[in-house]
Parts: C-alpha cells; structure tokens; sequence
C-alpha cells in the first residue's frame, strides 16, 4: 500500500482487519470499508478500468458513485462500481469493458480510429445497404453496453417495505444533518437518507487543510445520536419522486417506499471537470475526489500534483493535498487577478507557486499511453475562453486535481415539479419555485460556504415546522456570500480535441460543435444526438459543461438552453429490487375451498379466481373441457358463476335508468320477466352486457360481466350523479352467489330440491321468479347462455355451498358435474352467442356484431345513441360471423386472433375458435368483409404455420334443439 | 366530502365536460366531443371517484402543478360556481 498515509480520525477504513483480493489476476491487499478504487489506488494500481466507446484507460474521477469507467465483474455480478463498492476478502475482480484487461486492452485501437468516428457515426453510417445491417447489427452489439448478464445469477427475493415519517431528508451532510437536528427536536419524526456508507456528506473530506472540521462532524453526530426521533440510514439512495411524496429508498437489500408530509432535499451538488485535451487520464481526478481518497480511505491521491482550478474550491483540494503529504508544484487558475482569498496567502507559505489566468492546455501521457507525466501549462483569456499557447511550458506531475465547480445534485427537485432558475451569482440552476411540503437546502439550494449551509439547514427545518403548522417564527433565507462557486465556462479548446466532457460516453467539445451544424441544437436533441449524460452516470458530471458548451455556440444565456428531463431512477436500480413479490389482491368466491378439493383448475378472471375446468383421472384439458360440455348437452352440468356482476337498482325512476344506461327498452318490461342489457360507451363502442330481471316494478336486479363489473357499476354511479333520477344503486356483486344448472336434466334436478313450478308454461325462457332452494331464499333466472335449458340461481354468497351441494347431491343420480368456465366458453359459443371483450374489442360497435335486435334507436336517449346515428349511415368495415371449418378438416389448428386473409389483404381475425365434440365440428367466431357474410360464403384464415385454412360461414346456434324447452 | 385521503384510493374519471345537446348538434360537432380532448395544461375541472366511498366528484386541478383546489359533488356544482363570483 505505498500511497496510504498514516491513521486519521474520521476515517471509513479499519486498519486492524486486511481484506485480500485479486484485480486481474493480481493479489491485492487492503483494509475493511476500503472500496475497490480506494483499495488499488493505494497499491498504486492507477488503470482501473477502459473507457466505453474509445477503450482509454482511466481511474479515479469522482469517487462518488459516478466513476463508470471503472466497473468490475466478479464472475457472478458485474457492473460494480469500484467507486463507492466495499471490496471484499476473497473477491476475485476483473474490469468489464475490455479484452485482455485494463493494461493491454485489445480495443485499445479504437482510440487511434477515433477521428474516423464522428459523432452519429452509427446513426448515419449503417443504415443502407440494408441487407448488411444484421451484420452491423452484430459488431455493434457486442461493442455497445458494458458487462455481460450473467444467466445463472441466483434468484434473490428483495423485500418490499413502506414506512411513513413526518419528514424525509435527502443527504447526511452538514445541512441534512442540521435540519434533522432542528426539525426532530422540535417533535417531529424525521428519516434521513444518504447513499454513502457513511454520514457526512463533505465534512468527511473537505477540509481546506483544517482537520478540526472532523471533529465538528463527530459533535453533530453526537447530537444526532441523541434523538431518538431520527432514523439514519446509510447506504441508501432516493430513486425518485412520486406524487403526495412518495419516495422508493432504494438499498442493497431492496425497496422501502417512504411517505413523508414533507421533504427537505439537501442532496448537494456534483463536481465538474474542467474540460481539456486528456483530461481523463488516470490521476486526473476531480478535487473533491482527491479529498475523499486522503480522508476517508487514508490515501495520498499523487506524489507531485497540479491542482487545475476555475475557482476558489481549488484552494482548499491544494491544501488537503499537502495536508496528504503530496508535493504540490502548482495552482493554475483559469481567472485572472487574485482569488482563493485566506487559503490562497496559506499556500504561498507552502511555497506553492499560483498561475492565475492559466490553464493546462493538455495532459500529458507516459509512452504507454497508461500514466500521467506532467501537463502542459500556458496562459488563458477567460474572457474570450481561449488558450493563449505562445509561451507554453509543462510541469512534470502524477496527479491534476481539477476545480470547476457544481451541478446541483437536484433529480429529485426536477421531478416533484420545482421551477429551476438559473443564478448568476452562484453559476447554478437553483430552486425557484417549490412545490408544497418540497425544500431545498444547502448546495442544491445554491447555498455553499459550511457556516452558511449549515444555517440553511436550519432554515429548511423551520420552513417544513412552519408548513406543517408547528411554528410560526419566521425563516430568514440567505444568499450565497462570495465568489461564484462555479466557473462559466470551464473549457479550454485545443485544436486536436480529445477534451472529454462526457467520460461515460467520450463525448468531446467538437461532438458538441458537430452536433449543433447537423441542426441538433436543442439541448433535448442535442442529448440525444451526441449521447451526452446517457451513459449510466446519467450526466451527472457532463450535463451542465454540455448546457453550457451549447449556450456559447447559439450565442444564448444558460437559462434559455434549459436542462433535459429528469426521470426515475436517479441512479440504476437492479432489476431484482423491482421485480420479485408482487400484491395482487384476488377475490374468492364461497365455493373456492369446493373447487379446490374437486381438483379444479383455477384461472384469473378480472380480480376473480374461477375454476377453467376439472380434470378427472387421466384427463388432459382438452378431454376435460369437452366431457363437461358435453355433460351439460346431454345431461347436466353446474358452475359457479358467482363472480358475475350483479346490481340492484331500486326506485320510481329505475326502469328511465337503465333505459338511459343501456340499449334496449325497459320500461315495458313485465315483472318477473328478464330482457338482455348491452352497454355502450360514448363512441358507439360495445362495452359490456348482461342481463336485467324485472323484481318489482321499482326494482331491477341486473347481472353482468365478470371483468367489467367495477367499472360499469362505477360508470353508472357518475351517470346517476349527472341525472339525479329517483333510484338507488346497490353493487351486491359479492354478497350474492350464483350458480348455473345447465342441460336437458337441468329441470328435474332443481325440482327436488324447490316447490317452485318450474314447467314451461309456469317460468318460461327469459323469466325470473323468487323462491326457496334447498331452504334458501333464492331469485331464479332462466337464460339461455349455455343451453336452453338452464337456471341461474342467485343466493347470498355465505349459503352457495349449501344450495351447490344439494344440487351435487340430486344430480348424481343423472350424472350432473361441474364444469368451470373453459367449458362454459364453449358451450355459449355453440349456441351461438358472442362475449363483449372476446368477440369484440375495443373498436367494435353493435351493428358490426349483429345486434342491431338489441339497439332501440327510437328511444329519446342511450348512451351511444348519437354516435350509433352516424355510424348506422356509413358502410361497414367488417362484421362478425359464425363458421365452421370442414368436417374432415385434420390440417393446423386455427386460433384466436389469427388472421382472415383475402388475397393480400387483412380482412379480420378470429375471435373465437373451438372443436365441439357434442357437434363434432371446429366451430368459431371471426370478422370478415361485409361482402363475405352470407350463409355459406368461404373465407380464408391464416393459421401461425402460414397455411391458410378455409371456412364456411354458418347460421347460429350451431345446432338445433331437438326438444322443446 | 371524506377528507384527506391516499392517492391510491382514487380513481381519475377524465376531464369534466359539458354535453352538446344530442337532437340539435351536427354529427361533425358530435364527432368532435366524443373524440377530442383538451391537453394543454392548466386549470381543469375534473372527474374524479373515491373507490372505498364510491363517491364521484368534481375536483378543480391544475394539470401542471398538480395542485388541487377545490373538490365538490356535481350536485353542488351550480352552488360553488355562483360562491366563486
């Protein structure tokens, strides 16, 4: 370890515990809490890692989770942040990204060919001749994205919590920190979150030389420790913000949603490079990346080092470096005159020598292109932003600290809604407008000198007591004291590039240039176009150099290029935080347990578990669902249809209702008679459907789809309030059963357990009567869905399984089964009838499935009524028939949705299909061209192998009833 | 009408709008209602159903900054316009 320096307090590592590990091959020790960057840079490994697109190498940049040169696989994960990932006894690491490793990257000549690859190069260059691009296609792939998935990775459940708290901070900082303070002393239950192992924020690291601020992070800790109204944790990152503040806390062992009353954002802010020619060389780091290695991992970030500085940041790095024990030859600041006020009187007496209005034109390489060797210095006129190379000279050096300035670490701000404006004052897009229960403090909040953050810490924490009513003192917001804390424009042009502003991507200022004179100008397009801030750090250390690169080459104030949208996740989330455990409530009907132990097969219909079918020893599903259909053509079967919609609508007024509600004419309804109800939305398009029995004269019990019955219910509630008719509306969807007994025995089994006259002439088709069935209290009602011959019985849920098992019992004698709704899909489609959302879809009005008997156009309103007028007087587009296919056919099984082909056109698809073993016919339901609907016209459907199948249209029901029902 | 409660509770039922009377309106005018929306931002009344309660309501939002201002039922809606002149 030959850059660790001597014990600090304060510092992340313990020294007592080594941890070995290999890198490439390479053994490497290091101490616990050490990251893998921190571990490697003290050995004095500097190439960590290949950069994504030119394979350059490259080390330390920010050391605060944006280092994405730097990510490691070790055989099972990939993609490990070196960064900020605690390395580990045992672990065996590789950089992702190159072959061969770091130091002999095979893709290295990718560099050397980069003038040959402009930016859009791929957008532009691959597109014609078409037929090479699965070639193309290929190379890009496996030179695009970084890592390889690995396929065997273990399935690892994350757990999934929620948790409430008056208030949620972001960032443990010394403005976090405070506001926490503040706000739970004063009562409230306080959260706060930061993604560093470790509380602090910059006190950790940045100490401009006075190592006494340790202890200040020790004494607000302590003062922390002491409420016990605050919950800490660490290692754990806001991923984004969600209406009525919910925010996902997104940690290594997976989700917890937090719902605040309000939330102080106190995130900080990013540093930002200073952009010239190689400034990514490794041990060209950004300041605050060099105060992080010395304080928090102990180690020396260079011997001899430059400190690049555009502002008065730069002062302070230089003076923890020295603290470090590292030689520093020089401070080159890019303003002119004098700056760094105190520090910088501290560091003459160092001996330092400070070049103001100077800049490092350019890095310089070792012959092996893999080290720093010195850097290129020479004046700059900061006006103009331009190097003045007449008198350059270089200054040999390991390490350039680079300061020039901040982006506001304020994804979470963008996304809860806050205007953002920018301050000249600071050089900052800073909050303007907060939406209510959001603050904003410290460096986010433009606010940067410690006493002064510390202050607005405060501040935030009387704003959120004064929100939530607790207080009402008054909060004295504060301007930033100072010098701007960031540069303007902190570029330095060279004619032969390689100045990256984006290192997740290599995005130089001439792509920037390029990009703008291809017309993408817009900072939205821009993005887009040059890929700038779409690398996985998301632009956090590139976007606002490529705002403000695009402000100067339009000739436009910041504020007018503006910033791209920011969106969830702030940082990537591993998909196994968000995959796993899902809550899906499912209801279950009173005759689940039933179903359940008669080997029923259960099937997610809307929010209901229903049974499909009940295989019987042996049985396949297919042999399982024509048996039971056949049972109810022959015999008899039951079903619980328990989960069918169902509505009361009681009142003077309830016949006008469903009259304004649905399709047909209710008013002239007979009591104890049943008519069809088919609802419609605005457009004209088929909804739902159902059934309307008649109880009373100011009472109708209706019956609908299962699916849609929430949302019908729901649209006759918001119609009920725009027509304030003298009803009431019931949803009794889960009080009532309802049970199904289908088939030619159907009759004679009900009458053994009812006194109820249930001949034909006593309760016809399309009728409903009240009774008691096997002692329960009972609303019986003859449709005809299934079968001709058919009861529907509605009884309260709790008594279903007492009427289902008096049916089980008198129909053995028959041979009367269950079947579940597989079968029942069958069965209504040998009768011939059609399902709203099976056989129609969301475009389908009624004269397009043949139901013109069920629209009563001369009614004073329904709902779709108008829009039904004017399609009624246009030509149909398709319409819906009933087919057969050939009796021998033995050729592929048409399905659903496959295409009706005629010639080259599409003409319609099947809706439903089935073999019926009762008709011994593949029978369906497709849309075909109008002009191919008559009785025995042929179409073709196109099965998934490409074959195409004729069929015959036929007339509904597909078979007669031999008896008279 | 229930006081505060979470956002899951609710269900969005689309922007409030009045209907052309449907004997007098052109099928062109008709056409339009039925299938054009207003999507610039700002001052909405809304449609909006409390699932627990059942409960339709009108709520004034804006779309942009998603601040609600005033809820009522349809019923009151005569009441709260002439209150608000």
């Amino acid at each position: 370890m030959i850059l660790r320096n001597t014990y600090k307090p304060g510092e992340w590592i313990n020294r007592k515990k080594l941890i070995n590990f290999t890198f490439e091959g390479e053994a490497f020790t290091a101490f616990e809490g050490d990251t893998v960057t921190s571990a490697l840079w003290a050995a004095g490994q500097k190439v960590l890692g290949r950069s994504f697109k030119y394979h350059r190498p490259r080390g330390v940049l920010s050391l605060a989770n944006h280092d994405v040169n730097i990510l490691m696989t070790d055989g099972l994960d990939t993609n490990i942040r070196g960064d900020v990932v605690e390395v580990k006894d045992g672990m065996t690491l590789h950089a992702v990204n190159t072959i061969g490793g770091v130091k002999k990257d095979k893709n290295s000549y990718v560099d050397s060919i980069s003038p040959l690859l402009p930016v859009g190069f791929y957008y532009k260059a691959f597109h014609t001749p078409r037929k090479l691009f699965p070639f193309w296609e290929s190379m890009i792939r496996k030179a695009a994205g970084l890592g390889v998935v690995n396929f065997d990775y273990p399935r690892i459940l994350k757990r999934k919590r929620h948790s409430h708290c008056d208030l949620l901070i972001i960032g443990a900082g010394p403005t976090g920190l405070t506001a926490a303070y503040e706000a739970a002393k004063a009562g409230l239950e306080v959260t706060i979150v930061d993604e560093n192992s470790h509380i602090g924020g910059s006190l950790s690291y940045d100490y401009g030389g006075n190592g006494t601020l340790a202890e200040q992070l020790t004494e607000l800790t302590k003062k922390i420790e002491s409420l016990k109204n605050i919950t800490l944790c660490t290692g754990a990152y806001a991923a984004g913000y969600y209406p009525d503040h919910l925010i996902p806390i997104v940690e290594a062992g997976g989700i917890t949603k937090i719902r605040a009353k309000a939330v102080i954002v106190a995130s900080g802010a990013f540093e930002q490079p200073l952009v010239f020619r190689y400034n990514d060389l490794p041990s060209v780091m950004l300041g605050s990346a060099a105060q992080r290695l010395i304080y928090r991992y102990g180690v020396k970030p260079c011997n001899n080092g430059i400190v690049f500085t555009a502002n008065d940041y730069g002062y302070r790095v230089a003076l923890d470096l020295l603290e470090a024990g590292t030689k520093v030859l020089a401070i080159v600041d890019l303003r002119s005159g004098a700056h760094g006020g105190l520090h910088a009187i501290e560091i003459v007496k160092h001996g330092v020598k400070i070049y103001a209005g100077h800049c490092v034109y350019e890095a310089l390489a070792t012959s092996d292109k893999l080290k720093l060797r010195g850097a290129i210095i020479c004046a700059y006129d900061d006006k103009n932003s331009v190097a003045l190379t007449d008198n350059k000279f270089t200054i040999e050096c390991d390490g350039i600290a680079m300061s020039a300035g901040w982006a506001p670490a304020g994804a979470l701000l963008y996304q809860a809604g806050t205007g953002m404006q920018f301050d000249y004052g600071v050089q900052q897009f800073v909050p303007n407008r907060l939406p209510d229960g959001i603050f904003a403090a410290g460096k986010v909040n433009g606010i940067f000198e410690l006493d002064q953050r510390i202050r607005d810490g405060a501040r935030a924490a009387n704003d959120v007591l004064n929100y939530l009513g607790k207080t009402s003192e008054k909060s004295i917001a504060e301007k930033h004291n100072g010098a701007a804390p960031s540069h303007a424009y902190p570029m330095v042009p060279h004619p032969k590039g390689k100045n990256f502003v984006d290192f997740d991507e290599d995005i130089q200022i001439k792509d920037f240039e390029n990009a703008a004179k291809e017309g993408f100008d817009n900072i939205e397009l821009m993005k887009r176009f040059t890929t700038v801030g779409m690398g996985p750090s998301q632009g956090k250390h590139s976007n606002m150099n490529a705002i403000r690169i695009l402000a100067k080459i339009r000739g436009l104030p910041v504020e007018k290029i503006g910033t791209t949208t920011s969106r969830p996740f702030f940082h990537p989330t591993p998909m196994g935080h968000l995959g796993g455990r899902g809550f899906h409530p499912h209801r279950l009907t009173a005759l689940h347990d039933w179903h359940e132990a008669h080997g029923a097969i259960f099937t997610d219909v809307g929010a209901w578990k229903r049974a499909a079918y009940y295989p019987q020893v042996g049985q396949t599903k297919e042999e399982a669902i024509q048996s039971e259909a056949l049972a109810v053509r022959k015999t008899a079967g039951i079903i619980d249809a328990s989960s069918f919609g169902k509505v009361e609508v009681h009142g003077t007024d309830a016949a006008e209702f469903l009259e304004r509600i649905f399709t047909g004419k209710y008013i002239n309804q007979k009591v104890g008679s049943c008519r069809y109800v088919m609802l419609l939305d605005e457009s004209g398009v088929v909804v739902d459907d159902g059934i309307a029995s008649r109880l009373a004269n100011d009472f109708f019990y209706l019956s609908i789809g299962t699916s849609n019955a929430a949302a019908v219910y729901r649209e006759m509630q918001r119609c009920q309030q725009m027509w304030q008719l003298d009803i009431g509306l019931v949803n009794v969807t889960g009080a009532f059963g309802s049970i199904n007994i289908a088939g030619p025995a159907a009759r004679d089994i009900l009458a053994q357990i009812t006194e109820l006259d249930l001949s034909a002439e006593a309760f016809p088709i399309s009728h409903v009567r009240e009774s008691t069935v096997a002692g329960v209290q009972a609303r019986l009602i003859r449709v005809a869905f299934v079968s001709d011959m058919s009861f529907e019985l509605h009884i309260p849920m709790i008594q279903a399984p007492q009427v289902w098992s008096a049916l089980v019992e008198a129909g053995k004698k028959c041979h009367c089964r269950p079947f579940g709704i597989d079968a029942q899909r069958l069965l209504r489609l040998e009768m011939g009838h059609f399902m709203p959302g099976v056989d129609t879809d969301g475009l389908t009005n009624p004269l397009e499935i043949g139901a013109e008997w069920a629209i009563k156009m001369d009614k004073a309103y329904f709902i779709g009524q108008r829009s039904l007028s004017i399609l009624s007087k246009r030509p149909l587009r398709k319409q819906l028939v009933a087919f057969m296919l050939a009796p021998d056919f033995n050729g592929e099984m048409p399905l659903e949705c496959n295409l009706v082909i005629d010639g080259t056109e599409i003409k319609g698809r099947v809706t439903s299909i089935s073999y019926s073993k009762f008709i011994d016919r593949i029978i369906g339901f497709a849309y075909v061209a109008p002009a191919k609907n008559g009785i025995g016209s042929n179409f073709n459907i196109r099965t998934d192998n490409g074959s195409l199948v004729s069929a015959t249209v036929v007339e509904t029901p597909f078979f007669k009833n031999k008896k008279e029902a | 009408m229930n006081g505060i409660r979470p956002l899951s509770e609710f269900i969005f039922g689309g922007e409030y709008r009045l209907t052309p009377d449907q004997n007098t309106s052109s099928d062109a005018e008709w056409a339009a209602y039925v299938h054009n929306r207003q999507g610039a931002p700002g001052d909405k009344k809304e449609w909006w159903y409390h699932s627990p309660s059942g409960t339709w309501f009108i709520a004034e939002r804006n779309t942009l900054t998603d601040k609600v201002t005033r809820t009522y039922l349809l019923a009151d809606a005569k009441k709260v316009a002439k209150e608000s002149k």
